[in-house]
């Protein structure tokens, strides 16, 4: 919304102030201001000037040569507008001015030196009109600057409408000016207007509120005699610079009234509006908009009928057939207030948003209504002198919003600001600002006036809003709090995640990245990954980032293939969020999810399989301090391969996976690299307790290590549960079995050596003591297809 | 006689001496001198023959002969030894510290870098550090908030919604309320979150970015106590002094609402493309507590007051790091993500 300060200055006295620097005041009291426009800074030397004599050119039809008076003599001017003639009022840029910055000399135009410029309205900036030259009345003054006539000179400045999204007063120059009052700390001064009760003796105008849920007051008034058709230079030159188009003189006072008063109000050409019904439809129809548009209108949309007849939807727009044409003479004035859940939905369903239904989404002051009502009245009659007014204002007030009033005192602003904030300051701040004081000592009973009791000010906080956005935050002495400090322990799952992220950084050097909850459709088919079948979001921005998704590695897989090239081996993982279907409660199943992806160009597959083993073991070395199992198991996710795909599992219960990609996922991928990958579910994982550390005394005496070498199919030894067995067999003094060495031959015979670690706490120990526990693990490995190697 | 033998001797030994220049030579030297068949040896048995009064005067001057050849001969070891060390540095390979490392570095992730820096801050300010589901319902993303249906703050934000009614969070706030429950007052906790709003993406918006949000709620919790919180915490990220300025800004759960502005980074708030000549860098919007917001979530606003910050994170990275696009945070790019190495 654009704000012109002339107009501010119309409801208070801003001599003697420092503009820009009001308006910065502006930005830290009430709404930023996003620009400030200085109009008219770059124009000067524009004179009152007359065409005295017009010529043909020779050889243009469309230049002509012309004589102007400038009331300091006679100059020559070529000039080509469709408009110039003999003894018409120009406004004439002399040599040597400054028309919107552009410099004005005496120039050669179609041969002939012309001294200067005769302008439009649009060349000084004034409106959109460039057909021909602007026509002053020939009353004014020849010399005279028109800077010292009209009001070219003005600060605009630009407010971004999202930041009143909460004040549905800020929406005119009249509740800014109330703003600027208390900011400047000086009088506001009422807008002048016609005095309603005057009218009341005269005939009603019919008024029919049927829709009493969404209509809360309709104001209705009939003039008639209306001869003005264009509107005085100076409310134009506020429309334009405010943003909006000069029409005709009728929907230019209605939006004068909006861009000042806030409210939205329509002229219906009373010809063909003359009594007003407001209502909702069952049956859908459809309705012609102002804009030549067909509207359809369905059961929601309130609208604003004549004898049963839709004339307008209310609050958004007017129809094409009952609006005010260039013969109009006479109106019906509606000054209305609806409900404004019931515009916004409206402007939903219809897809249109207009400067009308803007503020009536808001919610707007119904006492508004009235003020805009004798507002328009009073502004009509001063233009138009012979407008008559000639129906009662009639009001049709069906719903008053309560009236708003609030206890306070003192205490509770020093407890909310946490500084002191006199009693006679929070007094003078909320009278400024239209609020109801009643005081007794340092406790106030504050009465919210009705422009801001439509939903914004309802409770003692917006009380200390109020105050301290006038006091200024730059002015608030800051301080930290008294609050008493306990101990803080950080959450597990929190901790969980940043050990594993530095381990996985410090330890393997992997990178770490984010991507989307969706799956990307794109990257998903490269990789000849189907989308799993999860839940969707019904509004994405490509239909192919709709399913959210279930695992990390399809997108870490991409990852790597994009950074093909980084570097002979590279790994990477995310820590972030999947959905694993939906849970039985209808909710989405959303699991926080490390992933973790290795792409090798050194090794073989199965050297990066085991890499990604090792991560995920230290992983849960060294946070829980526990070793998870690898479960062979058959996946669901095809992108898994079936023969190398494990479960990780704590306890039986599974938390993750560990596995190398599927054949035809591969076949996509870099052949000369080997991936693999694993993903572990990171709530699960926190679950887990960590095992208190096991202090075991060192023993004094040596240890043996006997080293047994067996036959075997390595592939298909399950080390853990092996180990287990051993254990078992071994002996108390057996502490510790590992595996030495694995020699794979052609022919799936390989050989394997265990290390069998003893010792005792007593003695250092001799061979043929353990003579018999050797015998008893040769012969538990001989149970699990492990023939002894003689040696 | 045997004076001249021995001076003899010496000069052999002398000569041989001179011409040992290894440890082996120079044993080869002891042997043949002071060995069982060298000649130290020969006229010890010599004095087996001769009477006592030659005896005692030969055997003092074969003694005194032996010492010298030991001395000789020790002080032509130490020597070699210092000749071998110094040859050993003279000949030893000079290493170049210079050439690059080979050994692979990770990297965080530019959030993570973040969220640790402004999470130590807050937890020596006794702040918990809590987390947050991304998929939530419309009760805690907005109900709870204080935003109605048809509320126009809804317009604000693009919400993505799901078939079941669920919504990806568009504000970390959303977790206010899980949190107000589960620690009642008085709270004081940080809460990053990764939020999400359906606008298209380019070099300076994202539909997937991350904020941190923090409450704290106590009896006092004031307007001024917001204002040093944060100047505290953005002097800390920056490591130097931060301008931060207050506006009204208009939130639905906030009240007062504000928009925190920084001075600009690039500038220093002289005005510059960045701050859209206005020395200011919209950063991060906060409040107090709306009582609405507080009685939902179960806490007394007659008795409590608290305040509120949504700081902006993937910005307050940019800022920081200086990167450019927005895009580089979602993109795996390891050209861009492999620089932030450490903490």
């Amino acid at each position: 919304m654009f704000v012109s300060m002339n107009w501010i200055g119309d409801f208070v006295n801003l001599e003697g102030l420092d503009i820009p620097a009001l308006i910065h005041r502006f930005t830290l009291s009430t709404a930023e201001v996003e620009d400030v426009i200085y109009k008219g800074r770059d124009t000067d030397g524009v004179i009152v000037a007359r065409v005295v004599s017009v010529e043909n050119h020779p050889s243009s039809k469309k230049l002509h040569l012309l004589k102007i008076d400038t009331g300091n003599g006679i100059v020559d001017c070529v000039c080509g507008a469709p408009n110039v003639r003999e003894g018409l009022t120009v406004a004439f840029a002399k040599e040597g001015a400054h028309v919107c910055g552009t410099p004005i000399t005496a120039a050669k135009v179609g041969g002939y030196i012309s001294y200067g410029m005769c302008c439009s309205e649009a060349e000084l900036g004034l409106s959109a009109d460039n057909s021909g030259l602007w026509e002053l009345s020939d009353e004014l003054p020849l010399g005279k600057d028109l800077k010292e006539i009209y009001p070219i000179d003005d600060i605009v400045f630009e407010v971004d409408n999202k930041s009143l999204t909460n004040r549905p007063d800020l929406w005119g120059h009249y509740g800014i000016a109330r703003e600027f009052a208390a900011i400047a700390e000086r009088e506001f001064l009422p807008a002048a207007k016609e005095d309603l009760a005057k009218f009341s003796h005269l005939p009603a105008v019919d008024i029919d509120i049927r829709d009493k849920q969404n209509a809360y007051r309709y104001i209705g008034v009939k003039v008639d005699n209306i001869t003005r058709h264009q509107s005085p230079v100076e409310m134009r030159i506020r429309l334009f610079y405010c943003g909006s188009r000069a029409i005709n003189f009728l929907a230019d006072l209605t939006n004068y009234v909006m861009l000042e008063l806030g409210q939205p109000m329509h002229a219906f050409d009373l010809r063909k509006v003359d009594k007003i019904e407001v209502q909702r439809f069952n049956e859908p129809f459809t309705f012609l908009t102002l804009d030549h548009e067909e509207r359809t209108i369905d059961d929601r949309v309130l609208m604003i009928c004549s004898h049963e007849k839709p004339v307008a939807i209310a609050g958004i727009k007017g129809g094409l057939e009952s609006g005010i044409e260039d013969d109009t003479t006479s109106l019906l004035l509606e000054s209305a207030t609806f409900d404004g859940v019931c515009i916004r939905k409206s402007e939903g369903i219809l897809g249109l948003r207009t400067d009308a239904s803007m503020r009536y989404e808001k919610m707007l002051d119904p006492e508004l209504a009235e003020l805009a009502c004798a507002r328009f009245l009073y502004l009509l009659q001063k233009i138009d002198t012979g407008a008559t007014v000639i129906s009662a204002a009639s009001d049709a007030y069906v719903y008053h919003i309560p009236k708003i009033v609030i206890d306070i005192d003192k205490a509770y602003f020093d407890r909310y600001t946490g500084i002191d904030i006199s009693s006679d300051r929070i007094k003078k701040t909320l009278s400024s600002l239209g609020f109801g004081i009643d005081r007794r000592g340092d406790a106030f009973t504050v009465t919210v006036p009705t422009w801001r009791a439509t939903k914004d000010v309802t409770i003692k906080a917006d009380l200390i809003e109020e105050v301290t956005r006038i006091y200024g935050y730059d002015n608030f002495e800051i301080t930290t709090s008294t609050s008493p400090l306990y101990p803080v322990r950080p959450d597990r799952a929190k901790s969980d995640d940043n050990r594993a992220k530095d381990i996985l950084v410090e330890a393997f050097a992997l990178h770490e990245v984010h991507s989307y909850i969706w799956c990307d459709g794109a990257s998903y088919k490269a990789l000849s990954i189907d989308l799993p079948d999860n839940p969707r979001l019904i509004n994405a921005q490509t239909p192919d980032n709709a399913i959210l998704r279930a695992n990390m590695t399809p997108t870490l897989l991409h990852f790597l293939a994009e950074n093909r090239g980084f570097s002979s081996r590279y790994g990477i993982f995310e820590i972030g969020r999947v959905v694993k279907g939906y849970g039985e409660n209808g909710l989405c199943n959303e699991r926080k999810t490390l992933g973790i992806a290795l792409c090798d160009k050194t090794a073989d597959e199965e050297a990066a399989f085991l890499s990604v083993r090792d991560m995920i073991c230290a992983i849960f070395r060294q946070i829980k301090r526990t070793q998870p199992l690898f479960v062979s198991y058959e996946p669901k996710e095809a992108f898994m391969h079936p023969a190398n795909a494990y479960e990780i599992q704590v306890d039986g219960k599974a938390i993750g996976f560990l596995s190398v990609p599927h054949p035809s996922v591969k076949a996509k991928l870099d052949r000369k690299a080997a991936y693999a990958f694993a993903e572990l579910d990171m709530d699960a994982f926190s679950a887990i307790s960590p095992l208190d550390i096991q202090y075991n005394e060192p023993s004094r005496f040596p240890a043996i290590d006997i080293d047994l070498s067996f036959w075997g199919d390595a592939s298909a030894i399950v080390f853990y549960e092996l180990k287990k067995g051993f254990m078992a067999k071994g002996g108390e003094w057996l502490q510790n079995v590992t595996v030495a060495d694995v020699y794979k031959s052609e022919e799936g015979t390989d050989s394997i050596t265990f290390r069998f670690t003893f010792s005792s706490k007593e003695k250092t120990l001799s061979k043929n003591e353990l003579t018999v526990y050797i015998e008893a693990l040769i012969a538990y490995a001989a149970e699990n297809q492990l023939k002894f190697k003689e040696i | 006689m045997m004076t001249e033998m021995i001076a003899n001797l010496k000069n052999t030994f002398q000569e041989q001496l001179d011409a040992a220049t290894t440890s082996e030579a120079l044993e080869a030297v002891r042997v043949a001198f002071l060995g069982k068949k060298g000649p130290v040896s020969d006229l010890m048995k010599s004095l087996r023959d001769m009477s006592v009064e030659e005896k005692k005067e030969a055997g003092q001057s074969i003694n005194a002969l032996k010492n010298y050849f030991e001395e000789a001969i020790a002080q032509k070891a130490a020597a070699l030894e210092k000749a071998a060390l110094d040859m050993a540095v003279r000949s030893a390979k000079k290493y170049n510290p210079s050439i690059p490392a080979d050994k692979e570095v990770g990297s965080y992730h530019p959030i993570t870098l973040i969220a640790r820096d402004v999470e130590e801050i807050f937890s020596s300010m006794g702040f918990t550090v809590e987390d947050y589901a991304e998929i939530v319902d419309d009760y805690q993303c907005f109900e709870s908030l204080n935003i109605p249906k048809h509320h126009p703050a809804r317009d604000m934000q693009d919400t993505y919604y799901l078939e079941n009614g669920q919504l990806l969070k568009t504000q970390t706030s959303a977790a206010q309320n899980h949190i107000m429950k589960k620690y009642g007052a008085p709270l004081r906790a940080i809460f990053p979150g990764r939020c999400f709003r359906n606008e298209a993406t380019d070099a300076c918006h994202e539909n997937t970015f991350f904020q941190m949000e923090g409450m704290m709620i106590d009896k006092n919790i004031s307007i001024s106590n917001l204002i040093y919180f944060m100047k505290t915490m953005l002097s800390e990220v920056f490591g130097k002094k931060i301008n931060v300025r207050l506006r009204p800004g208009f939130f639905p759960f906030t009240e007062p609402g504000f928009e925190l502005d920084i001075s600009c980074l690039i500038c220093g708030g002289n005005g510059c493309p960045s701050c859209k000549n206005s020395g200011w860098l919209e950063l991060c919007p906060c409040g107090m507590i709306h009582p609405n917001v507080l009685k939902e979530g179960g806490i007394d606003p007659e008795e409590y007051t608290g305040f509120a910050f949504g700081l902006g994170m993937t910005r307050l990275a940019m800022m920081k790091y200086g990167i450019k696009d927005i895009r580089n945070f979602n993109s795996g790019n390891l050209k861009a993500l492999s620089q932030f190495e450490s903490n």
